[in-house]
């Protein structure tokens, strides 16, 4: 098992299933001949040519709709839309070609879509830039949403999604293509639905999910060692579907919850994730139930604004001290 | 490239069929068997007809907007399976999933009919892109309004097209409005097949009343395209006879207009040349028309009729794909 960057992961992925099956494509902008603003399509220009290895022109929506069109007939793209802020121009041929096809057509036609995407705050990359979309891919009836924490995830999933039947959007984040862990060395395919416990407790449950899953380890840590508070961390790496047994489980067993999400939380993860605790298994709970999450603002360009906009592990061990009336 | 005698015969009779098809379910929705909304197609006949008369109905691929019942038809979707779509059965080609704006019929290469004008231009290109890449004699034909050009997938999806030389044939059915709004006050420059120009697309403006030049027209189109020459757009004038949808009053479009248009009827243009060329008379078109008449009401109005519904149990099916192992990590995962 050797340690790769996460932007090795996504390539490595790339890399493998168009090996794998002539059909599998990729396309976006500067996805070629530069290989990817985060490099996730590193040397592939090269090796497979500019037939499969597209370098798109900067038409959001419609460079979408020609994958969806293209894998009606069996080719798999895996499309990378720059950054997920340019993803609202896709949404039309996303949600209203991809998402729906499947059921308009009775099931007869399917489009077995990647849509992959860096999201999330940066540096200061100002408003347009910073965006978190999760949520609004989220509530597409038709389409599942992934999102790696690791390496391995990423990697697995990208290959697990390039074969699934069903479009699977990506949601991968700009902070995280330079970090490291550890891969098979051998093939992998990550699942697709359910959720991973990163980290076993009895005292409360915290679920992250892509970046907040490490802010909620770190969290994790320290709760243990200076409070005494033993957390559970779940990672949501399925967006769509959610794993309603996993979080049922989980709150059963804890009997608080704490969800931390980079977005805001109007009709966000943790909404959707109280709501399930609440239908699920609101009578196991000893307390409330809270959200960790951005401020819902555009995000600032000002570094300390930004940073204030947006939650981190300190935040994850505040509230959960809260939650503990410490 | 002119049509032999007996292939206008048939394309007569296909074409009146799309009427009376068409015609029988505008009498559906007043009795409330169809919902929803409903685009017919009257008064267009020749376009869809002309042009996949030319390329290869079922081999090719063929893309469109809600107005989509005649292009199905033509590619060779059961008219009973349509008819049932549109009363929401479970027979229904889409099993009452779809409806009148979402006709599929994936086996014929009828790739849908989508409601989100402009949607299908990327889609069509995409097709291209893969019967490309596959190496294929197929090609794609999307069969649009003249109102959608105003969408920017018209211009990012020609820039592609013609960037990577796919092998696509857009239709542009000009029907002179978008909903209520006449062409000229939607769009700066009227004549459609000139828009093209700037991305180095062949074009060609022709009369879609006259199925015969549609047809020629359309011959020399489908083998630019099929030569692979890169995509080619072709504009078809025309007009509908009815209201957008069922739901329009059609109150914004002068009388006189309307009745120049109806003089230039697809349809009844084809049976009187075959009339004077001596190789059909009234009789045979009266025949023709009740046989017509007939087949729609005691075997596709029928079947529509005596259908079941879907089983609401069912709501949930197509959503996704039913038990793909990829969901679960692979085969070997079980
Ligand atoms: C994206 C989008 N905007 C608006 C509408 C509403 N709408 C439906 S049809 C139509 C007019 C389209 O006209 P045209 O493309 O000329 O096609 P025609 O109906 O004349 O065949 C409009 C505005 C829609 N369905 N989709
Ligand atoms: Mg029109």
């Amino acid at each position: 098992m050797a340690e790769i960057m996460f932007w090795e992961a996504v390539r490595r992925a790339h890399d493998e299933e168009m090996t794998n099956d002539p059909n599998v494509i990729c396309m976006g902008e500067d996805i070629g001949v530069v290989g990817g603003t985060y490099k996730a399509t590193k040397g592939l220009y090269d090796k497979y040519g500019p037939e499969r290895v597209i370098d798109t022109p900067i038409s959001e929506n419609s460079y979408t709709g020609l994958g969806i069109g293209a894998s009606f007939l069996g080719v798999r793209p895996i499309i990378e839309i720059m950054s997920v802020n340019f993803a609202w121009l896709a949404l039309d041929q996303i949600a209203n070609s991809a998402a729906k096809v499947r059921y308009m057509s009775g099931g007869q036609l399917v489009a077995p879509v990647v849509v992959r995407s860096p999201g999330g705050t940066a540096h200061q990359l100002g408003a347009q830039h910073s965006a978190r979309m999760e949520k609004v891919f989220m509530g597409v009836a038709g389409l599942r949403v992934v999102t790696p924490s690791t390496p391995k995830q990423a990697y697995g999933m990208l290959k697990s999604a390039v074969r699934c039947e069903d479009p699977v959007f990506i949601n991968e984040h700009e902070l995280m293509y330079n970090m490291k862990g550890e891969v098979p060395d051998e093939e992998y395919f990550h699942p697709l639905e359910g959720s991973e416990t990163v980290r076993e407790g009895r005292d409360v449950t915290l679920f992250g999910y892509n970046i907040s899953v490490h802010w909620c380890l770190q969290a994790a840590e320290q709760l243990s060692q200076k409070h005494g508070i033993e957390a559970e961390v779940i990672d949501l790496y399925s967006l769509s579907p959610l794993d309603r047994q996993g979080i049922t489980k989980s709150v059963s067993k804890t009997h608080r919850a704490v969800v931390v999400e980079e977005a805001e939380p109007i009709v966000g993860v943790g909404a959707e994730v109280m709501a399930i605790i609440n239908e699920e298994c609101f009578f196991e709970l000893d307390a409330p139930p809270m959200r960790v999450s951005a401020v819902h603002v555009p995000i600032p360009y000002n570094h300390t604004m930004e940073k204030a906009a947006i939650p981190n592990a300190k935040d994850v061990v505040a509230a959960v001290l809260k939650m503990f009336g410490k | 490239m002119s049509l032999k005698i007996d292939d206008k015969k048939r394309l007569l009779r296909e074409m009146l069929f799309s009427r009376r098809f068409e015609e029988r379910c505008y009498e559906a929705y007043v009795e409330r068997k169809i919902g929803g909304f409903l685009h017919l197609y009257p008064g267009q006949e020749a376009c869809a007809h002309g042009v996949l008369e030319a390329a290869r109905p079922g081999f090719d691929y063929v893309i469109t907007s809600y107005r989509d019942h005649v292009h199905a038809l033509k590619c060779g979707a059961d008219p009973k399976a349509v008819m049932a779509e549109l009363f929401a059965k479970e027979t229904g080609i889409c099993k009452g999933r779809g409806g009148s704006m979402h006709i599929f019929d994936v086996d014929k290469h009828f790739m849908g009919g989508y409601a989100l004008v402009g949607g299908p231009f990327p889609l069509a290109a995409g097709i291209a892109k893969a019967l490309q890449l596959q190496k294929r004699e197929e090609i794609a034909v999307c069969f649009l309004g003249d109102a959608a050009n105003n969408q920017g997938t018209f211009h990012e999806s020609l820039n592609m097209a013609a960037l990577w030389n796919l092998p696509v044939l857009y239709v542009c059915e000009n029907n002179l409005y978008g909903i209520g709004t006449r062409i000229d006050r939607s769009t700066a420059v009227v004549d459609q097949y000139k828009r093209v120009s700037g991305y180095g697309i062949a074009a060609e403006q022709i009369d879609g009343q006259d199925v015969e030049a549609v047809y020629a027209a359309a011959v020399k189109a489908v083998k630019h395209v099929r030569s692979g020459k890169g995509p080619f757009f072709l504009e078809l004038m025309t007009y509908r006879y009815r209201g957008h949808s069922m739901s329009d009053s059609n109150a914004y479009r002068e009388k006189a207009e309307e009745r120049r248009w109806s003089k230039r009827d697809p349809i009844i243009m084809l049976r009187d040349r075959l009339i004077e060329a001596g190789k059909l008379t009234r009789e045979d078109y009266k025949a023709l028309d009740d046989e017509i008449l007939e087949e729609i009401e005691n075997e596709i109005i029928k079947f529509a009729e005596e259908s079941p519904e879907p089983d609401v149990a069912e709501l949930e099916k197509y959503v996704f794909a039913e038990n793909d192992p990829w969901v679960n990590g692979g085969p070997a995962n079980g």
